[in-house]
């Protein structure tokens, strides 16, 4: 139980520096988004679990904890992604396809 | 009848939420939760038709952990996909926003897919309009509805069927 | 050493979020720090509940990670106009 915790908290704050690296080097905001939701729900994730496995106490309040951030993180990053795409904040220029403004150009949306 | 089932569901759902918190079935405790609860659930349900779309049949007693099961392997591939593209020094994107097209008719469901295309690999849920969403994609393989449905949602869509409306 | 391991690990993370946060182009590049900084918080938040054996900073990161997803949604939604 105590290796498999070890091995959960390591893996969970590589994560969360993986998140953080990929805030700090992805070109727009969108693709920042991407790096840093992921990566930083695993990470908290598994870092919390890693600390319910090894003090066997906190389990069920690191599992509402990590129930908690599951379900909210996602939401607050779609909320973000919305918010800068209606205000306008453009693609970076490598990409290749945005349908939400061609629908907007045609009025079709 | 259906606003009923709704009511019930947000009942055990909060009352378990309750249960977690605070860890005892101490009888103060017990009264305590038991009075806030009823007091929220009169107070506050009627603005919400979120828990309305739950089905309750055998089946998803079966359904509940293949979804879980499915979401889980889906979030670990994501990881993996997300930490090889920003450890790569070339950062391989390939940038774009594309449209899908669900199914799902009632809110929660359409809540538990967005959350789920979020966390999977390589897609992010920017807008949600009636039955289209709008999806950015980090590797955009098809731009058309049809194709990238069939990349991103289907194998969620499939299993949350059976669990929601 | 493991936790001494995850606490670089984990400070670099806070470095590379706060730069994000001070250079950030655009007012989301900054909100979206800010919200990866809450979720760091809370991990180390968790982390201390661990090191102090104390259970009451586990119930001071619930609080955080409730409060840190109504700022966000709330300065979005602001941002959006929708508010």
């Amino acid at each position: 139980m105590t290796i498999l915790g070890d091995i959960f908290i390591l893996i969970g704050s590589l994560f969360l520096f993986l998140g953080s690296l990929g805030i700090f080097r992805m070109p727009d905001v969108y693709n920042r988004l991407q790096a840093g939701t992921k990566a930083t729900t695993m990470g908290a994730m598994s870092l919390i679990l890693g600390v319910g496995f090894l003090n066997t106490g906190f389990l069920v309040k690191s599992i509402v904890i990590v129930l908690f951030i599951v379900l909210t993180n996602p939401i607050s990053s779609s909320t973000i992604a919305r918010a800068s795409h209606k205000s306008g904040v453009p693609l970076v220029k490598k990409s290749v396809v945005d349908v939400c403004k061609d629908n907007v150009k045609k009025g079709e949306v | 009848m259906k606003k009923l089932k709704g009511f019930i569901i947000f009942l055990i759902v909060a009352a378990l939420t309750w249960l977690l918190l605070t860890g005892t079935f101490s009888r103060d405790e017990l009264l305590v939760g038991g009075i806030s609860l009823v007091l929220i659930a009169v107070l506050f349900y009627g603005y919400s038709d979120l828990y309305r779309g739950i089905k309750i049949t055998p089946k998803i007693i079966l359904f509940y952990p293949l979804y879980l099961l499915v979401f889980l392997k889906e979030l670990i591939k994501a990881n993996i996909d997300v930490a090889l593209r920003v450890i790569k020094p070339s950062l391989p994107i390939n940038p774009g926003i594309v449209a899908i097209k669900t199914e799902l008719k009632s809110p929660l469901s359409k809540l538990i897919l967005a959350n789920s295309i979020t966390l999977t690999p390589g897609t992010l849920t920017v807008d949600v309009k009636d039955d289209t969403l709008f999806i950015h994609w980090i590797d955009v393989k098809g731009k058309d509805v049809e194709s990238a449905t069939k990349e991103i949602s289907s194998r969620f869509e499939k299993i949350l069927k059976e669990i929601v409306e | 050493m493991i936790l001494t391991l995850s606490f670089v690990l984990i400070g670099l993370a806070v470095l590379f979020s706060l730069i994000r946060l001070f250079k950030g182009p655009t007012v989301f590049d900054r909100i979206l720090a800010a919200d990866t900084l809450a979720v760091i918080t809370t991990a180390l938040l968790v982390l201390m509940s661990l090191l102090f054996s104390r259970v009451i900073y586990m119930d001071v990161a619930l609080v955080y990670v409730v409060l840190g997803f109504v700022g966000v949604v709330v300065v979005a939604r602001y941002l959006e106009g929708g508010l």
